[in-house]
């Protein structure tokens, strides 16, 4: 299929302007600003789901790209495209805005418009920042993505909402200060903006290293990685489930995508020479917070916990590849890594988004998260019960879901490197198991444990359809993950074999 | 025709599999007998076509299929793919589950009737068999995996089948997690093969496995292993899990929770010995690991002899027969580690008839007792259920190896191939199996004169409504009653001695045990009166009268014993204290550890010094710069980011200029 559209600017621009569009509309017309911003979100996913099938996977090149100057003394341009790793995360960002807004139906009562604006236009940052080849337009969304989803906390959120967002704040904004000085100095030594200059720029190891060190605080505290992790629980914790359900799906693979976008590319020998610092960080995320997971009390904080013990295989399944390929002198274990991180991200999208989704539907019952407060929900929620345990299973990794297809791609990749990295990482299969399904057993199975548990009803119509079509992609994807690895997989074998290549100079 | 057994191939896969999906999704629009219509056809028609490819390859040599159904996913050059394998040992395996599973189906109609959960559970257990025929027909490590985890979740679910009782959901989530244990050895097993052989597809890993035989790895620095054992013992530690050897035996008798189909379909003719039917699926790498095989046979043997004087002591009927599971799936794990890989899935089919034939039998005891389980509330049962009474006797029998039984033979085959074994261990296994015997034939007569026979100490209540169970219930015992009787007989000269399993099953020569015994064998005849000349016979005739004597002629002398003895009885009680020491270490230990990595590493650390502090350091610093304490947060806030754009504007200074 080949269409000539824009396709990265509808992506971008129609959600902010339509989120414009509702704040216009107002509060009095509530019922219509919801079908607005629905229907908003519904053509925005179709837009990117036509850019999905026009794609050409034969290629690791950018897609569907748009230059036009922006602002020409500093040689900043508005220059998009997409690749293998940014097309399906663009598709998980409109796929997730379109189910947050269904279930923010009738759960929020105040401020209508402005939470479905808010939405909204995150969306279309979101989008951006994905699809921004230039880095100082990439910055900029990066950063404007912050002020949306501060409201949300700020406005939505819990009692301790204030802490949380500032905590929340000042951790991404110290990190990103770094990387923009890193931009700045790259512009100074590349002349440009351009990305996929930079990518080709030759720098010593010092200059990669000091790089390396500054995008890392900003990717690290985004994704997030030990020690810089203890803003997430907190911000889960606060903000509506809406917020909670982007934050996991979609803002924390911002971490992800930065490594893969700058990090690798831009400091490969770097990102080479710190690698075993990379991949101790990443099991101390996957087996200590796996331990910390356990022992929490509050559901969102579990689920939040069990966020970054996740996405340590994200960050090994990046930055195994070095190892592996030294130990093996193959690359395909080393492309199968950083696949499997992807696939990881894409998963854990997902489930954790079904997962707070989960905890959403209960908490809009009973206005509790603690897990003591719940117990023996099967008997007045069956149908919930059942929608729980595919996604309680699938964040345990069960074959068959997607939840397993990343880890497991990268524990084969790590076993390669080492057996010891893969024994560490490979315990996340009883860790996950532990946790969750802990957590599941004293909210959902036992005896009805109080009288506000026996008034319980089950999920309405609109919830089922949200958990139907999370349930399906879950399973779809675990059981055929065929297709997305085709798209994937030019450009990470491109990635792989880029950042193999020495860029020092002389 | 090619082409036509593959189709039939899916057919037997995915007919459970619509059968569980409509009862689980539809279950109150079709109704109770609509779910147990859908599955029951569904499961009937697998074991239909099953027998169908039986006779195929085994009767009349049709072409052994090895096909990819559909690839799961590509990266780089590996290739995962969904495929089957079927050859003589899957076709065997896939007979015995369908078959097994289909009774089961049945005898639920009426185990289950007055169930709330009705569909749910008609869903579960073919979603179950759906999940064990993948397993069995998979031709790849990949899918072999999928089926592994796929059969755990429903044995997680089963167990759990009645979510109210806290017993229940303890012990699911218990047998979750110890399977996960082994699933984590096997995982790393996988990796292992995928790194070596750089594919996860049987036929090309085992074509390649003579190449890799002297290859060595170095795990712990200075310590070269072979490749080959480090790859077995992982599997293997997956087959420990599942098979419930020690010590990941724990979560079987806690299984018992589960309702009596489940106990007699999964924890006991199928499910569970899905290790034992990896170890031999894998046979062409095990021959090349003498360690690997050693370690199976001592850990065969520990599981058959000490995990059968436990069934000695318990007195929930259904938990005795769970123990006995746990000592006859170390009797495979045994001829296992003996090389005697025919051996060990002929007991494995034997024992899936007389051991489901069991659980249904005290399934049927349970339903006429009202649940009642336990065995000193029962006796002399065997006036009001003569069918019951008459297959549970078949099936005891079978169990302890009477001759001419089914159980007599493959349990037989097995002390005679550890007899003949000479790997490290072989002679302590031998001891094992053979007092194990004796062990055996202790319990399973103990279970059946306490419940059938003796004085009857049923309360009036119970007794008055005491009466033989339904048709749906009888009818599978009398079905499965017959292959537990003949099948051994049948199988034994083809199966062990003759070239059954053909290139499914390798052994190295030197290990060749059944090849030894086959020499000497001239028919089932010559095989029963040979036996009368080895001491197995003579310990099972033992056991049984010892049973007599204890708990029919003399039946306060238990309780004296008990006394006598009561350390030991102590230790039997306290299952050796495996439990105990689970829960204080493994259970304790994980939440002390995660209780202190929270509140002292994220909590203190992080938050309190690092984060925190730091705000507190900014709030001190401006605080006197500025002279300004407001106590706002925001204040804070911004002190910080004041002072980081100074750091930056320093750093971008010396950087540019």
């Amino acid at each position: 299929m080949e269409l000539n559209l824009p396709f990265l600017s509808i992506l971008i621009w129609a959600p902010i302007l339509g989120g414009i569009w509702v704040l216009y509309a107002g509060d009095r017309q509530e019922q219509t600003v919801k079908v607005l911003s629905l229907s908003v979100s519904v053509i925005v996913f179709l837009v990117s789901v036509l850019a999905w099938f026009s794609f050409n996977t034969g290629t690791h090149a950018m897609q569907f790209v748009e230059l036009t100057s922006w602002i020409e003394t500093f040689n900043i341009n508005y220059h998009l495209g997409v690749d293998g790793i940014s097309l399906p995360l663009i598709l998980l960002t409109t796929f997730t805005t379109v189910l947050v807004i269904i279930s923010a139906w009738e759960v929020i009562e105040t401020r209508v418009s402005q939470y479905m604006a808010a939405f909204l236009i995150l969306e279309g940052l979101m989008n951006g920042v994905f699809a921004a080849l230039d880095a100082m337009l990439f910055y900029f969304f990066w950063e404007a993505m912050l002020i949306p989803m501060f409201l949300i906390i700020g406005v939505w959120g819990g009692p301790r909402r204030v802490y949380a967002t500032i905590k929340f704040f000042l951790y991404t904004f110290l990190g990103s200060i770094f990387m923009l000085v890193a931009l700045l100095y790259l512009y100074s030594q590349a002349g440009s903006f351009n990305i996929l200059d930079l990518h080709n720029q030759p720098l010593s190891l010092l200059a990669q290293q000091l790089i390396f060190i500054a995008f890392l605080l900003a990717f690290a505290v985004k994704i997030p990685m030990w020690p810089v992790h203890t803003w997430l629980p907190d911000a889960h914790v606060e903000a509506p489930t809406g917020g909670s359900v982007i934050l996991a799906a979609i803002m924390l693979k911002m971490g992800g995508y930065g490594f893969l976008r700058f990090s690798l590319p831009i400091a490969p020998d770097a990102s080479q020479a710190l690698d075993s610092f990379m991949i101790v960080l990443s099991l101390i995320a996957i087996v200590y917070i796996g331990f910390v997971a356990l022992v929490q009390n509050d559901m969102k904080k579990l689920i939040a916990y069990s966020s970054i013990s996740h996405m340590g295989f994200v960050t090994l399944g990046f930055f195994i590849g070095f190892s592996t390929w030294a130990a093996t002198g193959n690359t395909d274990a080393a492309v199968m890594g950083l696949e499997g991180g992807m696939m990881q991200m894409i998963s854990h999208g997902f489930i954790s988004g079904a997962l707070f989704l989960c905890v959403g539907v209960l908490y809009d019952r009973l206005h509790s998260r603690e897990i003591s407060d719940y117990g023996g929900v099967a008997n007045t929620m069956p149908q919930f019960a059942a929608f729980m345990m595919l996604f309680a299973m699938a964040n345990s990794g069960l074959p068959g879901t997607s939840g397993f297809v990343g880890e497991f791609l990268v524990i084969l990749s790590a076993f390669q490197a080492s057996f010891w990295i893969a024994f560490l990482a490979a315990l996340t299969l009883i860790l996950g198991a532990a946790y969750t399904l802990w957590m599941y057993k004293r909210v959902i199975f036992g005896d009805v444990a109080n009288q506000n548990v026996a008034e319980l009803t089950d999920i309405n119509g609109r919830e089922k359809f949200i958990l139907i079509v999370l349930a399906a992609v879950v399973l779809l994807f675990g059981i055929w993950p065929a297709p997305l690895f085709e798209v994937m997989h030019p450009t990470f074998e491109h990635l792989f074999e880029h950042i193999t290549q020495s860029k020092l100079p002389g | 025709m090619f082409e036509d057994m593959k189709s039939i191939y899916l057919t037997i896969v995915l007919a459970p599999l619509i059968g569980s999906v409509i009862a689980g999704l539809f279950g109150r629009a079709i109704g109770r007998s609509g779910a147990h219509w859908v599955t029951i056809i569904g499961v009937g028609v697998s074991a239909i076509l099953s027998l169908v490819a039986y006779k195929h390859i085994v009767f009349d040599g049709g072409e052994i299929f090895n096909g990819t159904i559909f690839t799961w996913l590509t990266t780089a050059s590996y290739s995962f793919e969904i495929g089957f394998l079927i050859d003589h040992l899957s076709v065997s395996m896939m007979v015995v589950v369908s078959f097994v599973s289909w009774m089961i189906h049945i005898y639920t109609i009426g185990y289950m009737h007055d169930d709330p959960g009705y569909q749910r559970f008609f869903s579960y257990i073919s979603l179950f068999t759906f999940a064990m025929l993948m397993l069995v027909m998979s031709n790849n490590f990949l899918q072999l995996f999928f089926g592994w985890e796929a059969v755990g979740l429903v044995s997680y679910l089963l167990i759990g089948f009645w979510f109210k009782r806290e017993s229940a959901i303890f012990a699911n989530l218990k047998a979750f997690l110890v399977n996960r244990v082994g699933d984590f050895g096997f995982l790393l097993g996988i990796a292992a093969v995928l790194m070596y052989f750089n594919t996860l597809d049987y036929a090309e890993v085992f074509r390649m496995a003579p190449d890799l035989a002297g290859t060595t790895v170095q795990i712990i620095d200075g310590q070269e292993w072979l490749l080959m054992t480090v790859i077995c013992i992982c599997l293997f530690i997956g087959a420990m899990g599942k098979s419930a050897q020690v010590p990941l035996h724990v979560w079987l008798p806690d299984s018992m929770e589960g309702p009596t189909p489940i106990s007699a379909l999964i924890h006991a003719a199928t499910m569970v010995t899905a290790g034992i039917f990896m170890v031999a699926r894998m046979s062409p790498l095990y021959e090349f690991s003498e360690t690997a095989l050693s370690f199976i046979l001592v850990i065969g043997a520990l599981t058959a002899f000490f995990m059968g004087l436990l069934g000695l002591v318990q007195n929930d009927i259904k938990r005795v027969i769970a123990y006995s599971t746990l000592s006859q799936l170390g009797y495979m794990t045994v001829a296992l580690g003996a090389s005697a890989y025919a051996a060990a899935i002929f007991h494995l089919v034997t024992h899936a008839f007389f051991k489901a034939l069991l659980f249904l039998a005290a399934g049927s005891v349970i339903i006429a007792m009202h649940h009642e389980q336990d065995m000193r509330k029962m006796g002399g049962l065997y006036r009001y259920m003569p069918i019951t009474w008459f297959t549970c006797l078949i099936g005891s029998l079978a169990l302890i190896g009477f001759p001419l039984t089914s159980g007599f033979f493959s349990k037989d085959a097995i002390i005679e191939a550890v007899h003949h074994s000479t790997l490290p261990g072989a002679n302590l296994a031998y001891w094992a199996v053979l007092s194990g015997v004796f062990v055996t034939a202790l319990y399973s007569f103990r279970l059946f004169f306490l419940t059938f026979h003796g004085k009857e100490r049923i309360d009036r209540e119970t007794w008055s409504h005491l009466h033989e169970s339904p048709g749906v219930v009888t009818v599978p015992l009398l079905v499965l009653a017959v292959p537990s009787l003949i099948i051994g007989g049948f199988l034994i000269g083809p199966m062990l001695f003759g070239d059954y399993f053909r290139d499914a099953i390798y052994v190295a020569p030197a290990h060749d045990v059944l090849g030894a015994i086959g020499e000497g064998y001239h028919g089932i005849w010559s095989f029963t009166l040979h036996a009368f000349q080895t001491p197995a016979v003579y310990l099972a005739l033992a056991g049984v009268v010892t049973a007599w004597l204890l708990y029919i002629k003399f039946p306060q002398v238990p309780d004296i014993i008990a006394r006598r003895f009561s350390l030991i009885h102590r230790i039997l009680l306290n299952k050796y204290g495996f439990d105990d020491f689970n829960q204080a270490v493994f259970a304790g230990g994980t939440r002390g550890i995660g209780n202190l990595l929270w509140r002292i590493g994220d909590v203190r650390v992080i938050d309190g010094v690092l984060v925190n502090g730091t705000a507190r350091a900014v709030r001190r610093v401006s605080a006197i710069m500025r002279q300004v304490q407001s106590g706002y947060l925001y204040d804070y806030a911004f002190a910080m980011i004041i002072g980081l754009l100074i750091l930056l504007a320093v750093f971008v200074h010396q950087i540019l200029f």
